[in-house]
């Protein structure tokens, strides 16, 4: 054998050895280095997940009463990616299931489609393609069995047993703009959220739905739970070979609210009787006139603790319309102009002039620049403002009279006086370092800022202030001057002069702060807009002697065992930089208001000695529509408990619409029928909101919690000694009035 | 047991028994690390094709052992032809070379008759009566080896090398086998013929212009089978879904991503004997065949499937030491023949699997669940060490 045949023998070995090399090498690469992404892809192919949902957490009132809870219903529903490959692309399967559920085709095949971003199918579906798609929970067992039967004729389509959520409206207790309402999770969610590793931030699966609006979008992550995973182990037949891991479904938690049914349900009778009246008879301090009444809300808050007992935002809807996806119909009804938008909520979501109810912060803003409370003050049916004459409401005048009788009458001018005095004194139009004592005092009120009431979307309102001017002139002046050259150069009416005189000075000068803002703030009109809610927690921070609390739903946080996970204490948002003089001097005056002011009317016969009500009235002007009726109020005035708010929109003056609903709502807190108090007959048992969570039995009957004597009030401080000194005066307001010089100024 | 020829200087004054055990007897001429080597392959190969099937009632109906056993069968059968081509007379192998040759081509043309059935796509298997199959491109294998080494060693004017009329010849000889494996087509035995005709002409001491020249003519050949439509569809598809595996995870490229995650979930230690879920899942095809190192991978891990190549490659380093030390060219032929045969068939088996390889169907030696190349590969071993006892004769 030669020399050459040995060396290739050599170099042949050389290569075998490099081939096994690569093999070890390659090995190696595979099974030591990127092994992990290996045993991920494994799992994927052999680990198949069965997500179980979490029942959801019931929602309850003050009583235990539930306000949303699951019921059992047979759910229908279709695999869209199943339905995708038929060939007609599920027409027919569609109309195969029409026919068994006896149902509209269309109505089903709308539910199948996906909403996209300018979708206008009613009924579609918002939530994954790859997530079964619920077409109807209302199928019979029958149907249910043909579903299952019949495999061939429909396939990708289940039926079975789901949990469905259900809004009871306990006692005809609506609250739908607080409760809210579940949809399905969107692929965007799911993308945001798994991962995240957010503090109680539960996983999300694609079979989940998610609290949409009101108590349900605000306490999700409480409600849902966190749905049951079970992994299994397939084969390339997706046939289960045997379970990896069982997580089991964790039931949501229950919250516990301080809303009231009773309250809540005698509220919203209460506001929609007023906006019938309004619309209807008419306001009696206007002989009668019919107003257009388009919305409203009332608002029952617990001055202590700034909790909600009950809210109410007119019009409304029926919780209902969701449970099915909606219907043409109940789309129109929800959405189109004509409907006037009954998702929004007036209470938290509403921009209304608070009118002569914001009399109490400019009382405050006064007293604290050093007007004294017991002088008198000239009240004149008018008042000159540079060359601007401005009248009082009806142009009465009512002569040099007390502060307190300022705000019993509700008169203006004394605040346009004052209001120009001040801004004046801030340097007018060449302001130095202005103090702006009632822009101040407004915003210590909470005005301006969202309350943090634990609602989603709720609306800040608006103080306008220099800064506000300032800003929103760079934004506009350019729209505001092009419009001015324009109506100038078309106009023909005395009108359209006006119209265009406004543009031109707004172009001009509306960065400053003029004399007429200054005094219509002082009067709640102008630009400035508050929400009720935000004027229920001023009327309660005077009635419990100065404390801001954030108003609050929730009361407690339950396992569905009954065990309290934690309870929401009341948080306090600030003290009003108002002395308890002034407060005391405020609660006395507005006790005034509903004996001898402008709420007697509508508290006429309504046994004020037993119960004395604080009020106040408001009639917003608005351009161009009817004003804006409100009554703020709390009550009983010597030791308060509950403030009690209701405005309407386009409703008439304030005593005459929203007085009478306010009344309404004080007979069923303390169970008043006529002149007779009859404690027991109060809404909530023991007249106050009970301080005792209902409780939850291990076997899910909720009980409610024993009721709370009307003990005496359990916070001493300003609150109680502000009631001794009302105490004593609310028997004669009038001798009130002339003791209080001495007194309490 | 030899059959013909007395081996001449063989002493024999004693019988059988003396024969086998005496000091240069049979058995102690046997390269015993070789055979234990390939046993512990057979037997490792056995638990691999018994862990492949067992889970898998579609493959072996009621019985999860059906598989196992009869592959004992296949490697008895193997081992008793093994054994006979291990006690075959050296110099006879040589003799009987042309018809052992003849042979082999007639069955390759079997299969290209209505006699042949198409199996995965390939016309490569003879079904017999009794339901057994057979492949015989396997036993084509083991002709070629025996009658190249005749061609390309036999001597003429006293040259150490084979000349060029040699080479010619031995190509022309090598060329009627594997045209009629690349007509089934068989591409991945033709592979596998291809380096071996390649390594035994090197070896042979043939003048480097053929070395060379053969070199280029299979990468210019590779390119025109893949780019000039030679192929088959599912066989570029295949050969493509190497180079980009990603490409089509469902379709051709699905094999090898599957077989890429029963490797690469194994890790290091495995999960344990029929314990790997990609195994048991039947996610990766043809597991008890061509993709039989998955099973290794995924149970055993990198110890066992790295051991596993351990032993194979102390298979084909016994196997070249038979070759650098034989006692002619011939001899030294025929072991480098079943050196480059079984390295570039595990190379492109294991590789396959691998990722780094085409997908040709080659089944791994001594591992893979199969009868045809289950003997063959032992009768290859028997050749071995048949030329291992010719340096004692």
């Amino acid at each position: 054998m030669s020399e050459r045949s040995g060396l290739r023998l050599v170099v042949l070995q050389v290569l075998v050895v490099s081939l096994l090399a690569t093999l070890l090498g390659r090995l190696w690469f595979l099974q030591v280095l990127v092994s992990d992404r290996y045993k991920g892809f494994a799992d994927a192919n052999t680990v198949r997940q069965v997500v179980t949902p979490a029942v959801r957490g019931q929602i309850l009132d003050d009583q235990g009463r539930p306000l949303a809870r699951n019921r059992t219903a047979m759910v229908v529903s279709v695999n869209r990616v199943v339905m995708d490959k038929e060939p007609d692309g599920g027409k027919a399967l569609v109309t195969r299931l029409a026919g068994l559920l006896r149902k509209p085709q269309a109505e089903l095949w709308n539910r199948t489609r996906l909403c996209g971003p300018e979708s206008k199918i009613i009924g579609c579906w918002r939530g994954s393609p790859y997530q079964p798609i619920p077409i109807t929970d209302q199928a019979d067992s029958t149907a249910a069995q043909q579903i299952l039967e019949r495999r061939e004729d429909f396939p990708g389509v289940n039926a079975e047993l789901t949990a469905i959520r259900e809004y009871p409206a306990p006692l005809g207790a609506n609250a739908a703009h607080l409760i809210g309402y579940l949809g399905p999770v969107t692929d965007a969610e799911l993308a945001k959220r798994s991962g995240s590793g957010a503090k109680g931030a539960t996983d999300l699966q694609q079979t989940d739905q998610t609290g949409r609006a009101g108590l349900e979008a605000q306490y999700d992550d409480l409600l849902r739970g966190t749905p049951g995973v079970r992994k299994v182990a397939v084969d390339i037949a997706g046939k289960v070979a045997n379970e990896v891991s069982d997580q089991p479904s964790v039931p949501g938690n229950y919250l516990v609210t301080s809303l009231d049914s009773k309250v809540q349900a005698v509220t919203e009778q209460a506001l929609a009787e007023a906006i019938r009246n309004a619309r209807t008879k008419g306001d009696p301090n206007k002989r009668g006139k019919t107003f257009t009444a388009d919305s409203g809300a009332a608002v029952v808050m617990d001055v202590r603790t700034g909790r909600v007992v009950a809210m109410a935002s007119y019009p409304d809807y029926d919780l209902k319309v969701w449970d099915n996806g909606l219907s043409a119909a109940e789309n129109t009804a929800l959405t189109a102009p004509s409907s006037n938008y009954p998702l929004i909520s007036r209470a938290t979501q509403g921009d209304f002039a608070p009118a002569s109810t914001f009399k109490v912060v400019s009382t405050s803003a006064i007293a604290k620049a050093g007007y004294p409370l017991g002088a008198s003050y000239d009240c004149p049916s008018s008042y000159t403002v540079g060359n601007r004459r401005i009248s009082n409401y009806e142009s009465e005048g009512y002569g040099v009279i007390s502060l307190q009788r300022a705000l019993e009458v509700s008169c203006d001018t004394v605040w346009y006086k004052i209001a120009y005095e001040q801004w004046l004194k801030d340097g007018g139009l060449g302001p130095k370092k202005p103090a702006d004592i009632f822009i101040t005092m407004a915003k210590a009120y909470g005005l301006g800022k969202r309350t943090g009431i634990d609602l989603p979307d709720e609306n800040s309102g608006r103080v306008i202030d220099r800064a506000y001017k300032k800003e929103t002139w760079a934004k506009k002046k350019t729209i505001w001057c092009a419009r001015a050259v324009k109506e100038k150069a078309t106009a023909t009416t005395e009108h359209d002069r006006l119209v265009a005189a406004i543009d031109q000075e707004n172009c001009d000068t509306y960065y400053q702060y003029r004399a007429g803002d200054a005094v219509n703030f002082a009067i709640g009109q102008g630009d400035t807009v508050v929400t009720p809610l935000q004027m229920a927690r001023v009327y309660s921070a005077v009635a419990n002697g100065g404390t801001l609390w954030t108003p609050q739903l929730a009361t407690a946080e339950l396992r569905p065992d009954g065990t309290v996970v934690r309870r929401f204490a009341p948080k306090k948002a600030g003290t009003l930089p108002v002395s308890a003089q002034t407060l005391a001097f405020l609660r006395q005056s507005l006790t005034g208001v509903t004996t001898v002011g402008t709420g007697k009317g509508p508290f006429l016969g309504f046994p004020l000695a037993a119960v004395p009500v604080a009020s106040k009235t408001g009639t917003g002007e608005v351009a161009g529509k009817d004003s804006t009726s409100w009554f703020t109020s709390f009550a009983p005035s010597n030791a308060p408990q509950y403030a009690v708010v209701m405005m309407v929109s386009q409703g008439g003056t304030g005593s005459g619409i929203s007085g009478p609903g306010v009344r309404k709502i004080y007979e069923a807190l303390y169970g008043i029928s006529g002149s007779t108090v009859t404690p027991a007959k109060a809404a909530i048992p023991g007249v106050v909101p009970p301080t005792a969570l209902p409780r939850v039995t291990p076997d899910g009957t909720v009980i409610a919690p024993r009721s709370t004597a009307p003990a005496a009030p359990a916070s001493p401080g300003p609150a109680s000694t502000a009631v001794a000194a009302t105490a004593a005066l609310t028997v004669d307001p009038r001798a009130s009035t002339r003791s209080r010089g001495g007194g309490v100024a | 047991m030899s059959v013909g020829y007395q081996a001449p200087r063989l002493r024999t004054s004693g019988g059988l028994r003396d024969r086998v055990m005496r000091r240069e007897g049979t058995l102690r001429r046997l390269d015993w690390v070789l055979i234990l080597a390939v046993l512990a392959l057979s037997v490792l190969g056995s638990l691999m094709v018994w862990s492949a099937t067992q889970s898998k009632p579609a493959l072996v109906g009621a019985d999860p052992t059906a598989y196992l056993k009869r592959n004992i069968i296949n490697l008895a059968i193997g081992l008793v032809l093994g054994a006979a081509t291990t006690l075959f007379d050296y110099r006879a192998l040589r003799a009987y070379a042309p018809v052992v040759y003849v042979a082999s081509v007639i069955g390759l043309l079997a299969v290209l008759s209505p006699l042949g059935s198409t199996i995965n796509g390939a016309h490569s298997w003879i079904v017999l009566p009794g339901g057994q199959s057979i492949q015989p491109a396997e036993f084509a294998k083991v002709a070629l080896v025996v009658g190249l080494a005749m061609v390309l060693s036999e001597k003429r004017d006293g040259e150490d090398e084979p000349r060029d009329i040699d080479v010619l010849q031995a190509l022309v000889l090598a060329a009627v086998p594997l045209g009629l494996i690349m007509l089934q087509p068989d591409l991945g035995t033709g592979l596998v013929i291809g380096f071996l005709i390649l390594g035994m002409i090197a070896v042979s001491g043939a003048p480097a212009r053929w070395v060379v020249g053969l070199i280029a003519a299979v990468v210019l050949g590779g390119f025109v089978v893949v780019q000039g439509g030679v192929l088959q569809d599912y066989q570029v598809k295949r050969l493509t879904s190497f180079v980009n595996p990603s490409a089509d995870q469902k379709g051709a490229g699905y094999n090898t991503a599957q077989a890429r995650i029963a490797i690469g979930s194994g890790g290091v230690t495995g999960y344990g004997l029929f314990n790997g879920p990609q195994t048991n899942g039947g996610f990766v095809p043809e597991q008890q065949t061509d993709f039989i190192f998955t099973v290794a991978g995924e149970e055993l891990g990198l110890v066992g499937a790295g051991g596993l190549v351990g032993l194979l490659g102390l298979v084909l380093w016994r196997g070249s030491r038979i070759a650098s030390r034989a006692p002619d060219l011939f001899g030294r032929l025929v072991a480098v023949g079943v050196v480059c045969w079984f390295a570039f068939q595990a190379f492109e088996n294991i590789g396959m699997c691998l990722g780094i390889m085409p997908v040709t169907g080659v089944p791994l030696p001594f591992i893979s669940y199969g009868g045809s190349s289950t003997f063959a590969n032992l009768m290859a071993v028997g050749l071995l060490l048949n030329v291992h006892q010719g340096r004692y004769a």
